[in-house]
């Protein structure tokens, strides 16, 4: 395998002795993993144990790669591997731009700088000027690209998608589907999508894996 | 980390001053204790406890009082909760009720003293257009000796707090979804309630029962203010002796307060007889197959009961206003002729160092408390391990064992270890009961907290410090401060502890109103009692202002 991506090397996902998926993928940069299944097969434990959080009522076995350095092991926190869930989950204390800032690396230094960076990730998702706003405020489809905003300036070395589109409506879910996907080729992150949407899949594009069924 | 103390510290805080309490307890109550000249065991302290006149009254008083009290108490708390959980008016009661568990028993029952003694206002109201009295009748309500009075003004707290715990409980047994199926099976809903939710429920809020009936059976702030006096319940005389010029006596109070903690525990024994009794009742009702969908007349005498007990609570808490500034209020004028300010003015300087101990003692000990519990659960956090059964009793081991039996050697202890009555160790004999109540207030929304946050900023390659400190503790920081103006309720409203552990060298506002409680000056009484409910309130003011204006424009953490 090569050592650019995100690589899934035999990983195996137990629960209770019971097998819930064995995987071995190699996911390109701007590429999408897309992983399918009923509730309960486990595919939300495939992206906490490729995040550093899965529940230790899980068993799980094999190694992750991305561009060659290995997460298995690493803490959440040092793996960087950017993740969305279904609800935006923006930080209710803080702005939107506050929210955004946050995720902004150390290396960025300076209140100012912080702030610009934020306006211009703002700006990119078509939400300028929304900064000082109440996250609370903004609408189920606002808050799902001030999320995308923030795990993107976070400069992730990989997407975690887990559902991230069923709490939007039908248009909404296209316009958030085609921006995450183009910015994920943009910024070329390996991305693996947990879903149980057929559409989804066929968006993504890439290699599929249905478990559980 | 530093989190790795929390566990620790918190056991030691849980479990040590009651276990050398208890030694210092039990070994007086054999004659040992080397300071009083008390160098062999011997059974003599026992045989003057037996000899002491009225001592199986007050023992009965003491049961009786602690079983009726958690009967009556919990019987009103399932009629309600079984009655009218899931409506809009379950929620405005609960407005109502909640604040109650703020107000500190002794202001509660001073409240309660005011409104219905035979000069009180219940009797003003009514005179003379419907009893005929010209002067306030001869009969002897408060301090009654069926300990009646007594019994209401535990009641009036008790409710409030059982109210709350069953709340807490109530996510975990799938209330509405029982409702629904009994319902579709025909059954009522208190019958629903009694034989579809109520098993799990009690047992979770089991603890919190037992608590109820130690704490009324060994109480005595609403023992001396409300209780019979000739003779008065166990632990009233059990401070008497303790506080006895007469040092000798000093063993005579250890032999009694092991006998508090006998008498608490067949409390404890008779009500694990009733539940098995009740048990059974229940288990025949079900099976019989009734439906009992007439329930009106209970369903509303649940429902009444909890606006009456509110009510009740706040017309005795405005009495106690009324009366700090009352100037000539003869009988039966229902309100005072006159009005003046020269009670608080004369109080003002005599209360000021009660108020002062109060504070620091209160403060010290809640930020000690919450600091030792955010450690535990941050420490739960680490290890993944939330705390079990175990842990739980632990909490409430304070909280069972009758403050007299081990407080009274807790004091003992001090003396003998030389660690003296001053404030470190009323702060330490505070936090033995603070502890419990602020990790109980604070462990449920902490436990709760949705921890997809927490993996968004670890996916953000925060570290887990600044989640803990950017995130998890500022989205928190309501429930904290709850926690925290819970703890701070406790601490003012404590009296036994402070009463012994202070060797009456640190008065506060509560003990200093109990001490009025004889002199029957209800203005003086009115000031110091309504200043006791004041503080609590304070403390929650506080916790509802500070986030709302730290969060005025953060709409999601105003909503919680």
């Amino acid at each position: 395998m090569t050592e650019e991506g995100l690589t899934l090397d035999h990983v195996s996902i137990t629960i209770d002795g019971r097998a819930l998926l064995e995987i071995t993928q190699q996911v390109l940069p701007g590429e999408v993993l897309t992983v399918m299944g009923p509730s309960g097969s486990g595919k939300s434990a495939l992206l906490a144990f490729i995040g550093g959080f899965l529940d230790p009522a899980f068993r799980a076995k094999g190694r992750v790669f991305v561009s060659g350095t290995e997460l298995t092991g690493l803490p959440a926190e040092e793996r960087h591997a950017g993740i969305l869930f279904q609800d935006p989950l923006l930080f209710p204390h803080m702005s939107v731009a506050g929210n955004l800032a946050f995720a902004l690396p150390e290396i960025v230094h300076g209140h100012a700088a912080r702030r610009r960076l934020a306006e211009e990730a703002l700006a990119d998702v078509g939400l300028a000027g929304f900064g000082a706003r109440d996250p609370d405020t903004l609408s189920g489809g606002q808050k799902a690209r001030v999320a995308l905003a923030r795990v993107l300036l976070s400069a992730p070395r990989a997407l975690l998608l887990d559902e991230p589109f069923s709490k939007l409506d039908a248009d909404l879910r296209q316009q958030m589907r085609e921006l995450v996907f183009s910015k994920a080729r943009k910024s070329a992150l390996p991305v693996v999508l947990v879903t149980h949407d057929e559409i989804d899949a066929r968006a993504a594009g890439g290699p599929l894996i249905r478990i559980g069924e | 980390m530093i989190a790795r103390l929390g566990p620790p510290l918190a056991i030691l805080l849980l479990t040590g001053p009651v276990l050398c309490g208890l030694a210092g307890t039990i070994l007086p109550a054999f004659g040992y204790l080397p300071a009083l000249g008390g160098t062999r065991f011997t059974l003599a302290p026992m045989r003057d406890l037996l000899a002491e006149p009225g001592l199986v009254r007050s023992v009965l008083t003491s049961l009786a009082v602690a079983l009726t009290t958690a009967i009556i108490a919990l019987t009103i708390v399932i009629l309600f909760v079984a009655g009218w959980s899931g409506t809009r008016i379950f929620g405005r009661i609960l407005h109502l009720v909640s604040p109650l568990l703020s107000v500190p028993h002794a202001a509660a029952a001073f409240g309660l003293a005011f409104l219905i003694a035979p000069s009180g206002m219940i009797a003003r109201l009514l005179s003379p257009w419907l009893t005929g009295w010209r002067q306030p009748p001869d009969l002897l309500i408060v301090n009654d000796p069926l300990a009646l009075s007594m019994t209401a003004g535990l009641i009036v707290k008790e409710i409030p707090f059982l109210l709350l715990v069953t709340l807490a409980a109530l996510p975990q047994v799938k209330r509405a979804e029982t409702r629904a199926l009994t319902a579709s099976l025909g059954y009522g809903r208190i019958a629903g309630f009694l034989f579809g939710v109520w098993p799990r429920l009690y047992s979770q809020i089991r603890l919190a029962v037992f608590a109820v009936i130690a704490f009324s059976s060994s109480v005595v702030d609403v023992a001396q203010i409300l209780g019979p006096t000739l003779p008065p319940p166990l632990a009233v005389r059990i401070v008497g002796w303790a506080n006895d010029p007469d040092l000798a006596r000093h063993f005579l109070a250890a032999a009694g307060a092991l006998l508090q903690l006998g008498v608490t525990a067949l409390a404890l024994l008779v009500w694990l007889l009733l539940e098995r009794l009740a048990g059974a009742v229940t288990r025949r009702l079900r099976q019989s197959g009734r439906r009992w969908r007439r329930e009106a007349v209970l369903r509303h005498a649940g429902l009444a009961a909890m606006v009456v007990i509110a009510a009740t609570v706040g017309a005795g808490l405005a009495l106690l206003a009324i009366w700090s500034v009352a100037g000539l209020w003869q009988f039966p004028e229902t309100l005072p002729g006159s009005f003046t300010t020269s009670t608080w003015m004369q109080a003002v300087p005599q209360i000021a160092r009660p108020l002062g101990i109060t504070l620091a003692c209160g403060l010290l000990s809640t930020l000690i408390a919450v600091a030792i519990t955010l450690l535990c659960l941050t420490r739960e956090l680490q290890t993944g391990r939330p705390g079990g059964r175990g842990a739980l009793m632990l909490l409430y081991l304070p909280l069972i064992v009758p403050e007299a039996a081990f407080l009274f050697g807790l004091q003992i202890f001090f003396l003998a270890s030389g660690a003296g009555s001053g404030l470190p160790t009323l702060v330490l004999a505070h936090l033995v009961f603070v502890m419990p109540y602020v990790f109980l207030s604070l462990s449920g929304p902490w436990r709760a907290f949705d921890r997809r946050h927490e993996a968004v900023a670890a996916g953000l390659g925060k570290s887990r410090r600044t989640i803990l400190f950017r995130i998890r503790l500022p989205m928190l920081l309501r429930p904290i401060l709850t926690a925290a103006a819970v703890g701070f309720a406790v601490s003012v409203g404590q009296y036994l502890a402070t009463v012994m552990i202070g060797a009456g060298r640190l008065p506060t506002v509560t003990t200093e109103a109990v001490a009025l409680a004889a002199g029957g000056n209800r203005r003086v009484i009115g000031v110091y009692a309504f200043l006791q409910m004041l503080l609590p309130a304070a403390g929650f003011a506080v916790a509802i202002i500070v986030p709302a204006l730290l969060f005025r424009r953060r709409r999601a953490m105003r909503a919680g």
